[in-house]
This record gives structure tokens, sequence and C-alpha cells, in this order.
């Protein structure tokens, strides 16, 4: 897909005038046809060789300092512990990658896919619940007037300011008060909270669901409720998308939460799994290889999501950026 | 909820009967979001608040309730006067004045660099650029204790080659080892966000600058950086709330290095005093004032926010 393309490209006036209006256009699935509107061969011509040169030659240095640790992680998943310790895992000649991926799985019992089902349950499943929570505030938020709205909007502001380890000690506290500690719902639940998304999904109710329509659906005599199912999620799937994708993330990331609260392996996330392996490599370097696989692993999903899906993201990222 | 306390809207004037049920709509639609709200965040800050002026004493031996008795700003006096918070404290302070302006600085160039047509393979470029930003945290913390790791480091290994012996997880260097974990996972994400910005100036005031006689750096600085200001101070709103947390990176380097200690940031000294040292009212106050220097920096710097985008809009 072209990444030149976004959203902010077709707004003339943006620098001029930076309000919350959100993204001028939906992200179109077929929006690949805008190039960046400045390099046109005109401006080539007028660029010397030279700084032509510097220009992709600083790009290439950084892309490489953010590929780099990637690919290494990459090869030392395909090594055995004579290439890794002694830092020869680049070469090719006989790649262990399946043995250690075995071995992955056979460590502890099998833990690991355990552990994997679990992310996948949380992020997946909460991802999800969180997105269609957030998009139905934020919707009505944009399209129901009432009194105290934009305090009330300003609170959900608030929470996204407040720092997760803040609220770990109470969170933890009222959790062992009604028994909830060490299940499954200690880190399901909290993590359904995403007031960003609410903002995220104000704006796209604004920029993808005109009032028109609803006025005319109204007219048609569909109820509210119906309303926002029918028609204006359909409007917003690009939106939902986005905020299902960073909250997917963030609970793909989470490692407070799960270590504050579990002490059941079982019922671990691949985050906290990985941190507990990583210690025991400190003493017991058989782990190391262990702690490698699975942290490829961890990271391929994650990987996948973002470049198969990544105008959403960027739908997002522009978006969160003309506050 | 206040959802239910419609007023009335100037379209549905005409349809009275329609407004009963779009406030009932509206009140459904918002219910979920705020019954969350108020269980995950109303009502543990509410506890985190009433709990640090409050110490709990487990009285003998864990036998009968434990007593709540009221320390009034006891526990505040007790983080302020605790040397260890007072460091993680400073900490983070260094932490803020490395970390932000070089990450900030990078992802400006690379964004201009992206933004002067020059550049090959722009897709592939912000594709690599953004990855680590897909990198779970945790996992971008293990592949760079690996890559710090002497015998295992392919760095440390060229860096020997070079006669250079740098140890990355010893004292002198152990801010620098997680300012880069830092930069390496936001560096991309935020030139993408100043090059979305880029984007969005006018071609005008561009062609007019270039008609002036400005070169591409001269223009750089003094035409495109004051145009997407608002958007810089967004991204030194993101990192400084981002290091204020600081969490993940620090605890999984200190499983290997000395150098980090158990209390090394803001939120490794709360969740030490809450679940290693267990004085819940330490830990509570600590939550507190972590808060609210959040708050104070975030509602400073929204407030400079609304002030330069009023100065665009003029």
């Amino acid at each position: 897909m072209t990444t030149t393309a976004k959203p902010t490209t077709a707004r003339p006036d943006a620098g001029a005038k930076d309000g919350p209006e959100g993204p001028e256009s939906p992200p179109k699935p077929s929006s690949g046809a805008g190039r960046g509107r400045r390099s046109g061969p005109a401006h080539l011509e007028r660029s010397p060789l030279l700084g032509r040169a510097i220009v992709n030659l600083v790009l290439g240095v950084f892309v490489i300092y953010t590929l780099a640790p990637v690919l290494w992680l990459f090869f030392a998943a395909t090594s055995d512990a004579d290439a890794l310790s002694s830092a020869r895992v680049f070469s090719l000649e006989d790649p262990v990658l399946w043995q250690n991926l075995r071995e992955l799985f056979a460590t502890d019992g099998g833990i690991y896919g355990r552990w994997y089902l679990n992310t996948i349950l949380y992020a997946v499943v909460g991802g999800i619940l969180s997105a269609l929570i957030s998009t139905a505030c934020g919707y009505a938020f944009e399209k129901y007037r009432f009194r105290h709205r934009e305090k009330l909007f300003g609170l959900v502001l608030v929470a996204v300011m407040v720092p997760q380890t803040v609220l770990a000690l109470p969170l933890y506290l009222i959790a062992s008060q009604t028994g909830a500690v060490n299940t499954f719902w200690s880190v399901f639940i909290p993590l359904l909270f995403n007031p960003f998304g609410v903002y995220l999904a104000r704006i796209f109710a604004e920029g993808y669901v005109p009032d028109e329509v609803l006025d005319a659906a109204r007219v048609d005599g569909a109820g509210e409720l119906k309303m926002f199912f029918s028609v204006a999620l359909k409007m917003l799937a690009p939106g939902v998308m986005t905020v299902f994708l960073f909250q997917l993330t963030a609970i793909w990331n989470n490692f407070f939460l799960p270590m504050v609260m579990l002490s059941d392996q079982k019922l671990y996330p691949v985050a906290l799994g990985l941190y507990n392996w990583n210690s025991m490599a400190t003493v017991s370097p058989e782990y190391q290889l262990v702690v490698i696989a699975g942290s490829l692993l961890g990271l391929l999903p994650l990987i996948l999501a973002f470049m198969l899906l990544q105008r959403f993201w960027k739908a997002g990222l522009t978006a969160g950026s003309v506050k | 909820m206040s959802a239910t306390t419609m007023t009335r809207d100037a379209a549905s004037d005409t349809v009275t009967a329609g407004r009963r049920p779009r406030a009932r709509a509206c009140a459904l639609l918002m219910t979920p979001f705020f019954v969350l709200m108020a269980v995950v965040f109303i009502a543990p800050l509410v506890t985190a608040v009433w709990l640090s002026f409050f110490t709990q004493d487990n009285a003998g031996l864990g036998f009968g309730e434990p007593e709540q008795a009221f320390v009034g700003l006891r526990s505040y006096a007790a983080v302020f006067t605790d040397p260890t918070f007072m460091n993680s404290l400073a900490l983070i302070l260094v932490f803020c004045l490395v970390y932000i302006p070089v990450v900030t600085v990078g992802a400006l160039l690379l964004a201009l660099l992206l933004d002067t047509g020059v550049a090959r393979l722009r897709p592939f470029l912000q594709l690599g650029l953004f990855l680590p930003h897909a990198v779970p945290g945790i996992i971008a913390a293990i592949i760079w204790l690996y890559l710090y790791t002497p015998g295992i480091s392919p760095i440390t290994r060229a860096l020997a080659g070079l006669d250079l012996e740098v140890n990355f997880l010893g004292v002198s260097m152990v801010i620098p080892a997680i300012v880069n974990i830092a930069v390496w996972t936001s560096l991309g994400y935020y030139s993408v966000i100043f090059y979305a910005a880029l984007q969005a100036v006018p071609r005008e005031v561009l062609e007019a600058a270039r008609v002036d006689g400005a070169g591409a750096v001269l223009t750089s600085v003094l035409v495109k950086i004051p145009m997407i200001r608002s958007s810089v101070v967004m991204v030194l709103l993101f990192s400084m709330i981002w290091t204020l947390q600081l969490f993940t990176e620090p605890m999984l380097l200190s499983q290997a290095t000395p150098a980090i200690n158990s209390r090394f940031s803001p939120s490794m000294y709360i969740y030490d005093a809450a679940f290693t040292r267990n004085n819940y009212g330490l830990a509570a106050a600590a939550s507190v004032v972590l808060m609210v220097a959040t708050m104070l920096l975030s509602y400073g710097m929204t407030r400079l926010t609304g002030r330069l985008q009023r100065q665009e809009a003029s």
C-alpha cells in the first residue's frame, strides 16, 4: 500500500486552522493514488545530486537503526546456544528455528501456548469489546446534546492523562476485596477502559456520520438505538477498526496490570511470562533461547496487524495529532 | 448520570415525541463506558487518595480486621523525605532532559527529510521507521537487553574489535541505555506524526519561501517547523507523560544489572512500596504525587498548545 497518501494530504487549509475537526476524509481503501505533493519532477531537478544522496543516506542509517534489532531477534531465534553466546547469530549455516520453537512449546510443560492464547483472549476479545464501548460513547457525545456535555467530555480527557501505575494499587485492593484478584477478569475488565478511544470515536463520528443521514433515518422512523447499530456503526467501521487496533496494541503490550493482579502462571499474558522467564535466564542461561523464540512469536501478530492495516493506524495518528 | 438530563435540541423541537427516545438512546450508548469508568477509574482514584491519608495496621500477625488509622499528611511527608523517592524524581528529570530533546529533534529531522521529496522508497522507509512502535515494550526491552549483554551482543563484540570496552549495563551507561530503548521505540511514531503535519503545510507558503531564495534547510527551520509547532508540543506532551510512567524498561533491565535498583523510577517506587514493602499508605501518597505532577504538566502543555493553535489561526 502506498503510504504517502494520508487523510491530511487533502487539507489545504490545515496549517492555518488546526481546530478539532478531525480527519477530513475517511481513510479509503483505494487511496493509493495520491503521491506526496512536493515530489514532482520539478522539485527533483532543483535538488543537487549530493543533497539527494545525503538525505537518502541519513534516512537509510535511521532505518537500519530501527530494523536491525528486530532482524537480530529473528536471526537469534534461528541460532543455537553456541552461536548466541559467541555473538555469531547472523550465520545461516544450520538454522535451528524449528528446534527452538519446539523447545519453546515444551518448556515448563508447554505453558507458552497457554500464555499465547491468554494474550489473544485479553487483546482480541478485549479490544473488540473496548472498541465498541468507546465508539458508542464517543458517538453519543458527538450526536446528542445534553447539559454539561463538554464538562463530562473533559472528565474523559482527564482520564487519558492519569498514569496507569497510579491506579494499579487501588485496583488491586478493590479486586482483592471482591475476590477478583488472580482471575481472568481482574486483567480483562480494567483493560476495556479506553478514554482515548472515546476521544478518537467522537472525532470519527464528526467526520464520518453526517447529521443529515441520521435525520433522514429518523424521518424513516428508525429507532435511535437501531440507527446507531444499523446506520452509524457501518459508517464508523474504519474508525472502530482504528480504535480496536490501538487498544489491541495497548492490551498486548500491557505488563503492569497482570504483574500486579496475577499470581497464577496459567493466567499470564505473553509479556508477563517472558518477563518471568527472562529473570530465570539470568541464573540458568538455557532459558535465553526460549525467551528469544518467545519474543519473536510474541511480536509477530502486532507487526502483521500493523503492516496489513496501516491506513487505520495512520488515521488514528493523524486524528490524534490535530486535537 | 447527566446523560439522561437532555436539554431541548433545536432539531427535536418540532418532533417533541422524539426527544425522550433520544435521551434514552444517548444514556444507553454511554452507560457501558461510564459504568466501566466508575469501577476501574473513579473508584480506584478515590481509593488512592483515601489510602494516602490512612495507614493500615495489620494488627497482630494478620489476625482480625486490619485497622485503619487516620494519619493526615504523614504519608506525604514520608514520601517527600524519602531520599529514594526524590532520587527517582531526579532520575526522571535527567531522563526527560536527555530523552525528550533527542527524540523530538530526531523525529523532526526524519520527518523533514522524508518531506524533502527526494527520499526514495518512502513507503518502505515509513514502514521501517514505524516498525519498532509495533514491538511490545517488554519485547523491545528484551531485545536491547541482549544487545547490551557482553558475549551475546554483536555490538559489544564489534566495539571490542575496535578496542573499545563499553559496558552498557554499567552505572554510568544505564540511563543512556534506557533512553536508547525509548528512542528506538518512539522515534518512528513521532516522525510519522510530524510528517503528517508537514504534508498539511500549504504549498503556497513553501513556494513563497522558495521565491524569496530560501534553501531547503532554511525553509525547514524558518517556515516548516513553526507551522507544525502544535504537533511539536503534542509530541513533547506525549513523551513527557510516557517518561513519568517509566516502568517496563528499567524493570526488565534491573534483572540483569545491579545499576538499577527496585526504586529506580517513581512507578517502580510505587510498585516496590505497595507490593514489596506492603506500605499501602506510602504507595498511595506516591501515586497521588505522581498523578498530580502528570496532570499539572499535561494541563500546562495543553494550555500552551491551545495558545499556539490560536496564534496559528490568527
